[in-house]
């Protein structure tokens, strides 16, 4: 019911809504949650577990119940609360956990059954027959559990980040917001206002205050606009801080299109990460329930978000209106009501000695003890010294208190303490450091209270950085007392709510203690009270007071209630923004990318790189004509292979060499100007860490190449030994691996094809294997290396990136009229493989020097990285698998890496594993299927038959050990 | 008292008056046969096996906090058995196959639910190492299926099979992997080993170990010195502390790891997927939150809280994998201590000093080994010898090169 | 997180790879006991307090640095350059 006159909204725009499949009718400014009550609606969900019929008890994010799913699209936004979202054309939502309709959800029978239900029922059944739990019971228990739906369709929304730095980041705009912001931007700091709610204000919104001498909100808005006018200040509404991370580092959730009926190319939300060297948590406080019998009937709801509807939004939550409080708080509601032509059915005070208010009724040192009506409130029975009587009432407001919003402050695991004289916590100075509470948030509850202590706050604040807070004298207001007797149940036989969202009620709590459950931890997590999607800014502090009395200790000794973030739950897709599809992680293209694409080469993923599988021609069926062509042509003829993504670093100094003999396990330091070497590098552990060619391009000038896996890991290995091992060296390293783009022409006829694109052949005299040196390209300085990864006569040629493109197309344009053409990583593969070369498939991170058959390559004469920890016993010895090759029986059997071995007669069980197989392809140059594998003692067996079973692939072939070099042992090709 | 759905009905016809308390609150006593240091999952199973399995009931289970308020009370409550190095793979059968008796075992529904786990691999190397893990795991005797791309499509339709930075090539599937209810099994474990006799002491911090002449004698703690035969040290991200009282450096850096869960939500996600180029695995509690994790912070922390980076980086990982997910809402985050060793498995063995014992180094992986740890730390502690199945879990096996690197990243502690 | 390189100032975390304790920087010579390495490459203080760790400003200027820093509350006492603290240790 809309009172006239009254609210923040603007009512010549009306909105038309949906709700549940029924059209009604809103105004601009309306939340989804004030417009529904407007409209007369209570019931707007089902409670969790006994699917009780539940309404609006808030105005605020904390609300516990009225939670729906919001509809747009085809898609669906479960659990938005209808106290946050506000209203818009258009806006369709629907109530959840219920089935088939919110009025008749069968599983309200779960209700029924309550007493078998208590808190923890499920750890003492379901057990039998164990069968069940997966088939029967766990299935029906979730069906039953979780609130509202997924779509199950992908989340095309957009959503953003964003970084923000400021001098002070102030939290909450009330009172003590307002006017810590107002200080520090005056003296010229850097100011961010982040308000959560749409408007800024806080409960100046919500209250009739009045603030020198005018009205609260007008007085706010007069801040604002100066607070507005200034360059170093950004104010921020709908933007939840969700956590105060280290360093000054907070995050916060901003609703950029959300209140919008078209968002047009606005984000959804936007995920904010501010960096302040100082913050204000002027948050606030949030008012508390008492648990009563049946305390969570439609009707029932807070009493300052009973006010915050009538001020704010122009809303009566009832017709007649009882209030139920322990603190004088409830005078502000009873009169604002009046005085708004709502009648005040009672006020119920817990506290014998409470003031005389108003012209209603008032039920001194009485409580309610329970709640009565269909689907919502109509009458509650109250309880005082002369017996119990029926109020008749359609709303109750309750008031239990307040509880300053320090969730903040626990985020670096800082323990609020208890103050006794308002019954709250507060927080404790320096809990987040650099993070200054002030106003209710800090306990301060009078509204010159407030103003007076975001100064403060702000002064502080401002002195921490090393800035002069100006002079400003704090506005005048009301500076009532906050008088509070604490009352958290009321004693009686029925449930009363703790947890609304989980339905945790005062029985479970005290259930817990009886069955020791006593640490406030376990009865959170035996309860799961707290763990509902308010985690517990409704109900920790009072199901901390019923168990402190079930334990019979006080408050602050049963423990305090913490808080982790995020403060308001926060998509996943708002936290993840940027993620979606191919955001998650860079790509990396080469220079020959396109040219791969347009000849029909599918890419595929090496690490962040993209590389071409194989080249498809016409005719070729499937990817293993292509490999099986491809190997051909550099057998025979030449093949032409991007090579750029391998790591590579520029290395110079006068201890260039000295440092490259430490890096490397052999030595480099007798490297000649023009030649290259192979390297092996270990981690300093003593396994393979990387293997590669380093080239000498001039004295104290060297080049070395890393796999492409190991490129970023090795450049930051060779920094790391140079700073913290050797730093008085005459070392750098830069990584000019997208400065270069480099190509394999490998084939007997690659010294033909580079003939034809250098502007000075090739003199084979002067260019044995393993030569490397300066050419030129078309007139473009390049470089070439004679080093293979074939087993062919092979080349790099190397040339500064932007050149890559039209090299890559010239030479396999003139490769092809050689009969040859490019070849991809499947061909690449099988030539390796071919040859026993290794890749990090056997180079995995626990293999030595010792097992892929190159412990010669570890220098006996000088230390290196590794040299120590290689040495242990259990690298080393004949108990190791060594690197071994496997050839099938039947050269067809087709074989897999990953597949194990085992001798002949031995049956596939772990305790008879003999080692496994690494890699594996076809040869189209030996015509067999081919395996690396590392096999226990396997230089040894050569010869060996051994059983290659994979259960995966469902295969068991016969399969003998050899060399892993299985094509031109002797090297000569390569030389050739 | 025993646990059954008849009892339930007739306590709750009776106002649930007659439930007794899970666990009885003992003063210290002045000396036991066994001190157990930590009241977590680890140290509680140990316990109850000590009894169960043993006969061993003079035993007090010291907590400095409350009982399973470290890792086993804030992880992602998965339970697998897909190791492939011999040492792991057989310790982590054994513990499934006790996990799967767990309820009957300790009268207490833990909720282990075998709703298989789905681990992605997005490359040819990848699936090779994941047919080699699954060949590892059938031939220890468990199970594993390798699933292609559309294999994968039928378990999990709503991952995103088109756009995603690294495609689906296929699954290595676990059907037995799955999760439990991470609380209810140190509720668990601590209700029958009380019920057998042991001391659960909460609200009791080790304070030193006394040792003599390289025996140890017992411990000093906050509620006073308690006399002990032999201690065992299970203490997970507190090792090093604890070790340091019996002048022990340990191999072991603790680092903080995050995990999540959002609102409550109706079924969506059946499985529990692992998503390795992210870093990233989710499953679906029965409360119907999405609980997911991804790797750790990275610096040696003790604060049981991370930092923005990682957060964001889990999520966006969910957001390429699976973008249904998209929106639904995260509650709450926390983080958990990980004892990290350098090479990324666990350590049970004796230590220099006689009748001091120690079980830690679990990285993240310490839920699903529970069982099968206290199962074999029992009767390390018993009988003085190594469990079969826990034998390669030495302390010394860094300085001997007899390593257990699943990941094969090496030394460094926090890369595992 | 927040880490202050003395070369480029303060910068977000994730600018900065993690190593792990300053250990690393105390390589035994050669010909050290098996101990020592295994001291050196395994063993931990790992203090729940102040402690000295590596980090390297990989997004940044690729400088190595030593973090005095608490593993319980993370807050950083001091970062210096790894270069400058083992050229100032010998």
């Amino acid at each position: 019911m809309r009172i006239d006159g009254k609210g923040l909204i603007d009512r010549k725009t009306a909105l038309n809504f949906r709700f549940d499949g029924r059209s009604y009718t809103g105004f601009q400014g309306d939340t989804l949650a004030s417009a529904l009550l407007a409209n007369g609606v209570r019931m707007v969900g089902r409670s969790f577990k006994y699917h009780r019929p539940r309404g609006v008890m808030t105005a605020g994010s904390e609300e516990p119940s009225a939670l729906v799913e919001v509809i747009e699209r085809g898609q669906q936004t479960p659990n938005v609360r209808a106290t946050v979202q506000e209203l818009h054309e258009g806006l369709e939502a629907r109530s959840q956990n219920r089935w088939p309709s919110l009025r008749y959800d069968l599983l309200a029978m779960n209700d029924l059954f309550a007493p078998f239900f208590g808190a923890g029922f499920y750890y003492k059944t379901f057990m039998w027959p164990r069968a069940f739990w997966e088939r029967l019971y766990e299935p029906a228990i979730r069906r039953a559990a979780g609130l509202g739906s997924l779509s199950g369709k992908h989340d095309e929304g957009i959503y953003e980040k964003a970084f923000a730095f400021c001098d002070l980041l102030v939290i909450g705009s009330g009172p003590a917001g307002l006017m810590a912001a107002l200080e520090a931007a005056r003296a010229g700091a850097d100011v961010i206002l982040a308000e959560e709610d749409s408007r800024m204000g806080g409960r100046l919104l919500a209250d009739t205050v009045e603030i020198d001498g005018r009205p609260g909100r007008d007085w706010a808005e007069g801040v604002l606009a100066e607070l507005d006018a200034m360059p170093n200040v950004r104010l921020m509404t709908r933007t939840a801080v969700t956590g105060a991370y280290d360093h000054g580092t907070f995050g916060a959730l901003e609703r950029v299109g959300l209140h919008l009926a078209q968002p047009g190319e606005r984000p959804r939300e936007c995920f904010w990460r501010i960096a302040a060297k100082q913050a204000v948590l002027a948050a606030g406080a949030l008012e508390r329930p008492i648990a009563f019998a049946d305390n969570d009937r439609p009707g029932v709801m807070m009493a300052g978000a009973v006010r915050a509807y009538l001020n704010r939004w122009g809303v009566a939550s009832g017709k007649s209106v009882a209030i139920f409080t322990n603190n004088g708080d409830a005078r502000k509601t009873a009169d604002e009501l009046t005085a708004a032509g709502i009648e005040v059915a009672a006020v119920i005070d817990s506290r014998p000695d409470a003031p005389a208010l108003g012209d209603y009724r008032l039920y001194r040192g009485a409580q309610v003890t329970g709640t009565h009506g269909r689907r919502g409130l109509e009458w509650i029975s109250v309880r005082d010294q002369n017996g119990e009587r029926r109020v008749e009432a359609d709303c109750l407001a309750v008031s239990g208190g307040w509880n300053p919003t320090l969730h903040l402050t626990c985020h670096m695991n800082s323990r609020p303490v208890w103050r006794p004289e308002i019954a709250a916590f507060v927080p404790v100075d320096g809990a987040v450091p650099g993070l200054h509470a002030c106003g209710a948030a800090a306990g301060v509850f009078s509204t010159a209270g407030c103003l007076e202590d975001g100064l403060r706050a702000a002064g502080a604040a401002l002195e921490a950085i090393g800035q002069k807070a100006p002079k400003i004298a704090a506005p005048k207001a009301e500076d009532g007392a906050y008088d509070i007797s604490p009352l958290w149940v009321v004693p009686g036989e029925r449930r009363a709510w703790l947890d609304f969202a989980n339905d945790v009620t005062a029985k479970d709590v005290r259930l817990s203690a009886q069955e020791n459950f006593r640490s406030v931890e376990h009865m959170k997590r035996y309860t799961t009270q707290g763990m509902a999607p308010d985690q517990g800014k409704n109900s920790n502090v009072g199901a901390l007071a019923v168990l402190a009395d079930a334990t019979g200790r006080g408050i602050p000794e049963t423990g305090t209630t913490t808080f982790r973030p995020p403060y308001v739950p926060v998509s996943i897709a708002a936290m993840g923004a940027g993620g979606r599809a191919a955001g998650f992680a860079p790509q990396r293209f080469t220079t020959s990318h396109e040219a791969s694409v347009e000849r029909g080469a599918p890419m595929i993923e090496a690490g962040l790189w993209y590389r071409p599988s194989y080249f498809p021609r016409m005719g070729e069926t499937d990817w293993r004509r292509a490999c099986n062509r491809e190997v051909h042509n550099v057998r025979g003829r030449v093949g032409v292979c991007d090579v750029s993504t391998l790591g590579k670093i520029d290395i110079q100094g006068k201890d260039a060499a000295r440092f490259l003999d430490f890096v490397y396990t052999n030595t480099f330091s007798t490297l000649q100007p023009g030649r290259v070497r192979y390297g092996l590098m270990l981690r300093e552990d003593g396994h393979v860490m990387d293997d590669g060619t380093t080239a000498c391009l001039a004295e104290n000038h060297y080049l070395m190449t890393t796999t492409t896996a190991a490129a970023g890991l090795v450049m930051r290995h060779l920094e790391f030994v140079h700073q913290a091992l050797r730093p008085s060296w005459d070392v750098r390293f830069i990584s000019v691996t997208e400065q270069w783009a480099q190509f394999a022409v490998a084939g007997p006829r690659s010294r033909d094809l580079l003939n034809s694109v250098l502007d000075q052949k090739l003199d084979p005299a002067a260019w044995p294997f393993m030569a490397c040196g300066a050419v030129s390209v078309s007139g473009v300085a390049g470089r070439l290396f004679r080093i293979s990864f074939s087993g062919e006569h092979a080349y790099e040629i190397a040339v500064p990136a932007r050149y890559g493109a039209a090299l890559f197309r010239d030479l396999v344009a003139r490769a092809e009229t050689m009969g040859g053409g490019a070849y991809g990583m499947e061909a690449l593969n099988v030539l390796r493989v071919e040859k026993g070369l290794l890749t990090h498939a056997e180079i995995h991170g626990r293999t030595t020097a010792f097992d892929v058959g190159l412990e010669k390559m570890m220098s006996k004469k000088k230390d290196f990285i590794g040299k120590a920890a290689a040495a242990r016993p259990g690298l080393l010895g004949a108990g190791r698998e060594q690197l071994v090759g496997l050839r099938p029986l039947d050269a067809e059997r087709e074989i897999g890496a990953g597949a194990h071995l085992f001798r002949k007669s031995d049956p596939a069980k772990r305790e008879f594993d003999q080692g496994y197989v690494t890699s594996a392809c076809y040869s189209a140059t030996l015509r067999s299927w081919l395996g690396l594998a590392f096999v226990v003692n396997g230089r040894a067996r050569h010869g060996e038959t051994i059983r290659l079973v994979d259960h995966m692939r469902k295969t068991e072939v016969l399969c003998e050990i050899t060399d892993p070099v299985f094509f031109d042992p002797e090297g000569e090709k390569v030389r050739g | 008292m025993r646990y059954s759905g008849l009892r339930v009905i007739r306590e709750g016809l009776f106002g649930n008056k007659g439930w007794r308390p899970a666990w009885r609150e003992p003063e210290p006593k002045a000396e036991y046969d066994v001190v157990i240091i930590g009241g977590g999952g680890h140290g509680l199973s140990t316990a109850y096996y000590l009894a169960k399995n043993h006969g061993i009931t003079n035993v007090a289970v010291l907590e400095k906090g409350y009982l399973g308020g470290g890792n086993v009370g804030r992880n992602t409550t998965i339970v697998r058995a897909n190791y492939f190095l011999q040492g792991n793979s057989e310790f982590y059968s054994h513990s499934l196959k006790l996990w799967e008796g767990l309820e009957a075992e300790l009268n207490y529904n833990v909720m282990h639910s075998q709703r298989g786990l789905i681990n992605l691999f997005h490359s040819d190397g990848q699936r090779d190492a994941f047919v080699r893990r699954g060949n590892s795991m059938v031939n220890q005797g468990d199970d594993a299926i390798l699933l292609d791309r559309e294999g994968v499509r039928e378990h999990l339709p709503y991952l995103d099979f088109e756009q995603t930075r690294f495609p689906i090539y296929g699954g290595l599937y676990h059907p037995r992997g799955g999760t439990a209810r991470h609380d209810a099994v140190a509720w668990g474990y601590a209700r029958g080993a009380d019920s057998r006799g042991v001391d659960l002491i909460q609200n009791c911090e080790v304070t030193g170990i006394d040792i003599e002449h390289g025996r140890v004698r017992g411990v000093q703690t906050s509620r006073g010195p308690i006399r002990a035969k032999k201690v065992a040290m299970i203490v997970a991200g507190r090792s090093g502390q604890v070790a340091a009282m019996a002048g022990m450096r340990l191999p072991v850096e603790s680092h903080i790891l995050q995990a999540f869960v959002t609102e409550g939500l109706k079924p969506c996600i059946d499985h529990v997927i692992s998503f390795g180029m992210g870093h990233f695995y989710i499953s679906q509690s029965d409360k119907g939150g999405l609980v997911f994790g991804g790797d750790l912070d990275f610096y040696a922390s003790y604060a049981q809280r991370g930092n923005l980076p990682m957060v964001e980086h889990v999520m966006e990982a969910g957001m390429t994998l699976m973008p249904m997910i998209g929106r639904a809402k995260v509650l709450r985050s926390w983080g958990g201590i990980m004892d990290m060793t350098p090479d990324g498995s666990p350590i049970i063995d004796k230590t220099p000093v006689e009748g001091l014992f120690l079980d830690c180094g679990w990285n993240y992986g310490g839920f699903k080994a529970v069982p099968a740890s206290g199962w074999c730390m029992a009767h390390l502690v018993a009988t003085g010898e190594s469990h079969a199945v826990a034998r390669r879990f030495t302390l010394d096996r860094f300085a001997t090169g007899h390593l257990l690197d699943e990941e094969g990243t090496g030394s460094q502690h926090n890369l595992h | 997180m927040r880490i202050t390189c003395p070369l480029c100032g303060e910068r977000d975390r994730r600018e900065f790879y993690y190593y792990g304790a300053d250990d690393y920087l105390r390589r035994p010579g050669e010909g050290a006991a098996p101990e020592a390495w295994d001291s050196y490459l395994h063993l931990r203080d790992n203090p729940a307090g102040i402690t000295r760790d590596l980090w390297h400003h990989e997004m940044g200027c690729s400088a190595w640095l030593v973090v005095e820093r608490s593993t319980i509350t993370h807050e950083i006492r001091s970062v210096k350059l790894v270069s400058d603290v083992q050229e100032g240790g010998k």
